[in-house]
């Protein structure tokens, strides 16, 4: 019988964690199919191939910047942040917009946003939104060529996936089409021109881009963001604290106007339903990292992202606010968590 | 009368921040088989002096000699006010040696030991049983509870006896805790079982002593077989009226003595303050049915039940071990080692300390031997940066937010911990269990609270030597101060008597003097001379 061993005592706890930053965005992966598989059924396959070539991007920079620091690579990339930065920057800009783009967004988020900060776990900014705005203020043509859903008449002229990568990676679109005959405003492009002109808001609604609720395929697309992000809530990878912050502000805002004058101001829905709201509170205001971590301090985040959107999309020069309102929450993030600090067992407050 | 916070104790269940549902674990060792077996003689006890919380105690044997079961073998010393236990003989023997050992302490320093050669008789002292102990009275239980050398058997030692001390008339309310949290210590919950009758007589004993209205005895709800044993044992001791037993939900660390006040009562223990300020003491049921031993039979604490478990060991189960047996005999007698086994923990998985080999002896402070295997203790990823996930956070029953407290200990930013409350840490673990980037988190606490006391000393020791010096410097300016005084006084009974220029004539004039005297009469010169400078 072996008596005396030695083994290996290290401090307690002696349970090692079952989770992992792997796990954690592989489940966040996840709950992004079906609002990707929602996105390409009304926007086409030019959504895939920006995915693709985001993520090749991304990967690759991270892989680059990970050498650089001499970090472990394998274990770094393994966690899969750049691939969600990539996709979640991929599903803000449209889907024929020419390949640089990508490439530019993801030189501001996982060079800049992420590593000149200092890496995972870093970062100030949410990189997908940094990402996007950048390109947003640089490329403000490309990022406004958003094409007309599925079910209207001009989508039936759509290029199919060899025409799209030709047209990503060429900057130009097959002869027989024109960019004129086939973008389209987005519903909140015409909702604040049609506010602006102070024209009814049932008459505004009147244009094809416009569904039961939200915009048309939109509204659905956002359904189905909405129901991964309820498996992750439920899978305790997030919590509901900053999405129903940010839904729950965003009715409670806007609902006394639209019942003060619903002819001239829309209905709660519409603001949920259009834009990137839903995406925005599922799944990029809810990034841990340049978020809050208390829950207090999760719905005042939560409340100040919805307030800044709502702000953005009524006064502001740009029709929908969710990348804005989220970098200038980050700003509030540490400020915020200091001053909604648990009251420790047995302290006063 | 004001509402005491007692008043609705354990009417309704109330919830404390954060928690763990765990995988229990417990089924692989809990009453298998029921009763305990006791563990056979071993070879040699090594009984450290200072298993308790406080002051090591005085050795009173010496090498060489023999002495019996129960034969105090230490005494807690005359140390002042700090708290002491004593220590007794698990068997009859000869004392082989008194030196320095490996002791199970998360020091990992060598402490004193009494080593003892059993002569395999195991014959008792005389005992002291009482025959009634309605008689007793405060003072008399307490220095029974002393004399036992009766610690808190939950874990943290602590001497009973000095808890009982501040106890007198404060309270109200007695909680028996049998909320085993930890993942797979069943001690507890087999005793409750086997032994239902000792714990609510020293529930009694304690009551009538205390004069306590109320007992909860807190078991967990997956005990619910343990719930009918005990309901049972108070109908037998006619009980009924004044002892609950409330299951509470399986919730780790709910056994611990503040979580599970403030879910049996929904107050808080304040900070810096004992159970007592709410009129309430907890006991662990271990500790209560020691206390009814050592009354009743008058019995010291020479054995506790332990639980030897985890996938490391072939035949998981509870023995009865006296203490200072070795944990290799423990092992030895559930049949040994798996193949796998990797780490040895005395205690819990979440609070257990690792022990370095398995000659460490049992102490009265090890309700568990859990060995764990390879894959129980593999990590799936090595430590990475933290993502601020708040995990941590939701899960810490203390409130506190251990991501932030990990990157100001990183930052050796030791002045914030303060108001970020480390001290109210438990090292419960929780925050380290759900770290999805693997951070050691309770290792940091540690080493914070370490660095913490250290600073707390050392700026103990800089305002002593600075109070040192200051007095110094104003016992010198005192000094200083003096001397000027009695300086100026001298100058201006100087200044007063006489002036330089009158001093100078009353010289001449002495000199005078002494030469008319000196004409006069010359054998006298000197004493004359000497009354002249005198005046």
């Amino acid at each position: 019988m072996n008596f005396s061993r030695g083994f290996n005592n290290m401090g307690s706890p002696h349970l090692p964690p079952e989770n992992t930053v792997g796990k954690i965005m592989l489940q966040v992966l996840l709950a992004l199919l079906p609002g990707i598989a929602a996105m390409t059924w009304f926007f086409g396959a030019g959504i895939l191939i920006q995915i693709a070539l985001s993520v090749l991007f991304a990967v690759s920079l991270e892989w680059a910047m990970l050498k650089l620091h001499g970090k472990p690579v394998r274990l770094f990339l393994s966690d899969y942040s750049a691939v969600i930065t990539a996709i979640l920057f991929a599903l803000c800009i449209p889907p024929l917009a020419p390949w640089w783009i990508s490439l530019i967004g993801m030189i501001a988020a996982i060079v800049v946003a992420k590593h000149l900060y200092g890496g995972l776990g870093q970062n100030v900014f949410n990189p997908a939104m940094v990402a996007y705005v950048v390109v947003l203020i640089a490329f403000p043509l490309e990022l406004t060529r958003w094409l007309p859903p599925r079910g209207l008449a001009e989508a039936e002229l759509l290029p199919g996936l060899l025409q799209s990568l030709q047209t990503i990676f060429s900057g130009h679109l097959p002869v027989n089409l024109s960019w004129d005959a086939i973008t389209q405003a987005t519903p909140l492009d015409l909702l604040k021109d049609g506010v602006e002109q102070n024209r009814m808001i049932s008459e505004i609604r009147r244009a094809p881009v416009f569904g039961n609720y939200g915009g048309r395929g939109w509204e659905w697309i956002a359904n189905f963001y909405a129901l991964g992000g309820i498996w992750l809530i439920w899978r305790r990878v997030i919590s509901w604290h900053i999405p129903v912050a940010i839904i729950a502000s965003v009715i409670i805002l806007t609902l006394p106007a639209w019942l003060y004058d619903p002819s001239s101001n829309p209905i709660p829905l519409e603001h949920i339903f259009s834009g990137a709201l839903v995406l925005g509170a599922f799944f990029i205001a809810t990034d841990p990292v340049t978020g809050c971590a208390s829950r207090r301090g999760k719905l005042i985040f939560g409340l100040g992202v919805a307030l800044l959107t709502l702000t953005i999309r009524l006064w502001g020069g740009y029709p929908d606010g969710v990348a804005f309102a989220v970098l200038l929450m980050n700003m509030f993030a540490p400020l915020i968590d200091r001053y909604t600090r648990p009251r420790a067992y047995g302290k006063p407050r | 009368m004001a509402q005491r916070p007692t008043d609705n104790i354990g009417k309704y269940l109330h919830n404390f921040p954060g928690g763990l549902k765990l995988r229990h674990h417990k089924a692989l060792s809990c009453c298998k088989p029921l009763p305990a077996r006791y563990l056979p003689l071993s070879t040699e006890y090594c009984i450290p002096v200072s298993q308790h919380l406080g002051q090591p105690a005085e050795v009173v044997v010496s090498v060489g000699q023999q002495v019996k079961k129960g034969q105090a073998l230490s005494t807690p010393g005359k140390t002042g006010n700090a708290p002491g236990a004593f220590v007794h003989a698990p068997t009859s023997g000869e004392i082989t040696a008194i030196e320095k050992r490996p002791v199970p302490h998360p020091s990992g320093l060598n402490s004193l030991c009494i080593v003892l050669q059993p002569d395999g008789k195991d014959r008792w002292v005389e005992l002291e049983p009482v025959d009634d102990y309605r008689k007793l009275d405060c003072d008399e239980l307490i220095q029974r509870v002393q004399a036992a050398g009766i610690v808190g058997l939950g874990g943290a030692v602590f001497p009973t006896d000095i808890k009982l001390q501040g106890t007198s008339c404060l309270i109200n309310t007695l909680i028996l805790n049998g909320v085993e949290c930890e993942p797979y210590i069943s001690c507890d919950e087999t005793l409750m079982k086997q032994a239902p009758g000792k714990i609510i007589e020293g529930a009694l004993i304690l009551c009538h002593v205390f004069k306590i209205e109320k007992v909860i005895i807190a078991i967990e709800d997956p005990m619910d077989v343990c719930n009918l044993e005990l309901e049972q044992s108070i109908s037998e001791f006619n009980a009924g009226d004044c002892v609950e037993v409330i299951r509470v939900p399986m919730l780790y660390p709910e056994g611990g003595e503040r979580q599970l006040i403030q879910v049996l009562s929904g107050h808080e223990v304040p900070a810096g303050q004992l159970p007592i300020s709410l009129g309430i003491l907890v006991q662990n049921v271990a500790t209560v049915a020691a206390i009814r031993d050592a009354v009743i039979d008058g019995i010291p604490l020479i054995e506790r039940l332990v639980t030897v478990t985890g996938a490391g060991i072939r035949e998981p189960q509870n023995v009865h071990a006296r203490i200072g047996t070795p944990i290799a005999d423990l092992v030895d007698f559930c049949g040994g080692y798996t193949a796998g086994i990797a780490r040895l923990v005395m205690g819990g998985p979440l609070m257990g300390l690792g022990l370095r080999n398995d000659q460490l002896p049992i102490i009265k402070a090890s309700n568990c031997v859990l060995a764990l295997t390879h894959a129980d203790i593999t990590s799936t990823q090595p430590e990475m940066p933290c993502i601020n996930c708040g995990n941590c956070v939701s899960v810490c029953p203390a409130g506190l937010l251990p991501q932030t407290l990990q990157t100001v200990i990183r930052a050796e930013n030791f002045e914030a911990l303060e108001s970020l409350n480390l001290d109210a840490c438990i090292e419960c673990g929780c925050c380290d269990y759900v770290c999805p980037s693997h951070i050691p988190l309770v290792d940091y606490f540690r080493y914070g609270k370490g660095e913490q006391r250290a600073q707390a000393k050392e700026k103990q020791e800089s305002d002593i030597a600075r109070l040192r010096f200051e007095r110094r410097e104003q016992r010198l300016e005192k000094q200083q101060a003096e001397r000027l005084a009695r300086h100026q006084r001298r100058k201006r009974a100087l200044a007063g008597s006489s002036s330089k220029k009158d001093s100078v004539a009353a010289a001449i004039a002495r000199a005078k003097a002494r030469k008319q005297v000196l004409a006069a009469n010359q054998p006298d010169t000197n004493s004359e001379t000497g009354k002249g400078e005198n005046s």
